[in-house]
């Protein structure tokens, strides 16, 4: 066995087990931390694919920037965590009866008699001076570009709407508005007053 | 060598799991969207999957899009989900019953 085989298998048992604790466990900030595991171990996987480029953004994108922000919910939210784990015992049959029926069929279709290295053989390695960063840059600015400004509008229209949706005005807090500082005019805040000297 | 359906069976069990996830914990929002990332991992390791043994670059630059999606979708669902807890105290899905859905 070679060494790439036995690193593909410890990543993989890794991924799946993580997988399995993010669905089983208590508490959800656990569960989120699995998911970090579980999200770095498919980021090695996708190395191994040669996918360099986009295994890096699954690090930098998922582990650093939407678990993070799983994370500051699932801290935030004050849950009843007892209340929502009602009917784990009792959904367990169906879950793992479905699940290994879906998984039953997928193998049916993906086992090595239709995708084994017989059928797809294993592709050349790439040499030292293949970059797939540029490689999937120069696709993406040419073939893809309107897609690619497409997927740009889509994570503006996310941000506007995260933030307009969580944005709240409470009226016990004081806040400045702008827009009233500038068209203050002096004559509304200084008022003269003639009064007579005294004597 | 690692043959490509060694890959495909690890992303199989991989959604499988998600699946038997969202049966487990459909009480649970934070936990049905989490389980929907693992799912939409799993497609794509499937994608570069494929990507890699069929020599083709198409399969990454669909990832890539697939990753710009589920980005914003969970920014927002778990804006939805902060807005809910908001108005409700409650994430229970048994409980967010208004629409009569």
């Amino acid at each position: 066995m070679s060494v790439e085989k036995i690193l593909f298998y410890i990543f993989s048992a890794i991924l799946l087990s993580a997988a399995v604790l993010i669905v089983t466990r208590k508490n959800p900030v656990h569960s989120v931390l699995w998911l970090v595991v579980a999200f770095f171990n498919a980021a090695i996987l996708w190395m191994m694919l040669e996918a360099e480029f986009l295994s890096i953004v699954l690090v930098l994108v998922y582990v650093g920037a939407v678990m993070v922000l799983f994370l500051f919910v699932v801290m935030m939210l004050d849950i009843n965590i007892t209340e929502l784990r009602a009917g784990f015992v009792r959904n367990l049959p169906v879950a793992v009866l479905v699940a290994a029926v879906m998984m039953a069929e997928i193998l049916l279709v993906v086992g090595s008699s239709h995708f084994g290295l017989d059928k797809v053989a294993a592709p050349v390695r790439h040499g030292a001076d293949y970059n797939n960063t540029a490689e999937l840059g120069f696709a993406l600015f040419t073939d893809h570009l309107y897609a690619f400004e497409i997927a740009a509008v889509i994570l503006l229209v996310g941000i506007i709407a995260a933030i307009s949706l969580t944005l709240r005005k409470r009226p016990e807090t004081k806040y400045q508005d702008p827009s009233k500082q500038i068209s203050v005019k002096s004559a509304d805040r200084l008022k003269m007053v003639k009064m007579d000297g005294e004597d | 060598m690692i043959s490509l359906s060694e890959y495909l069976i690890v992303s199989a069990l991989l959604f499988s799991i998600s699946i038997a996830g969202i049966f487990l914990n459909r009480k649970n929002v934070l936990l049905l969207l989490m389980c929907i990332e693992l799912m939409l991992l799993a497609v794509n390791l499937n994608f570069v999957a494929f990507s890699h043994y069929l020599n083709d670059l198409q399969g990454q630059i669909f990832v890539f899009f697939i990753l710009t999606v589920a980005a914003a979708e969970a920014a927002i669902g778990l804006a939805i989900l902060v807005v809910v807890f908001r108005t409700r105290r409650t994430i229970n899905v048994d409980e967010l019953k208004d629409l009569k859905g």
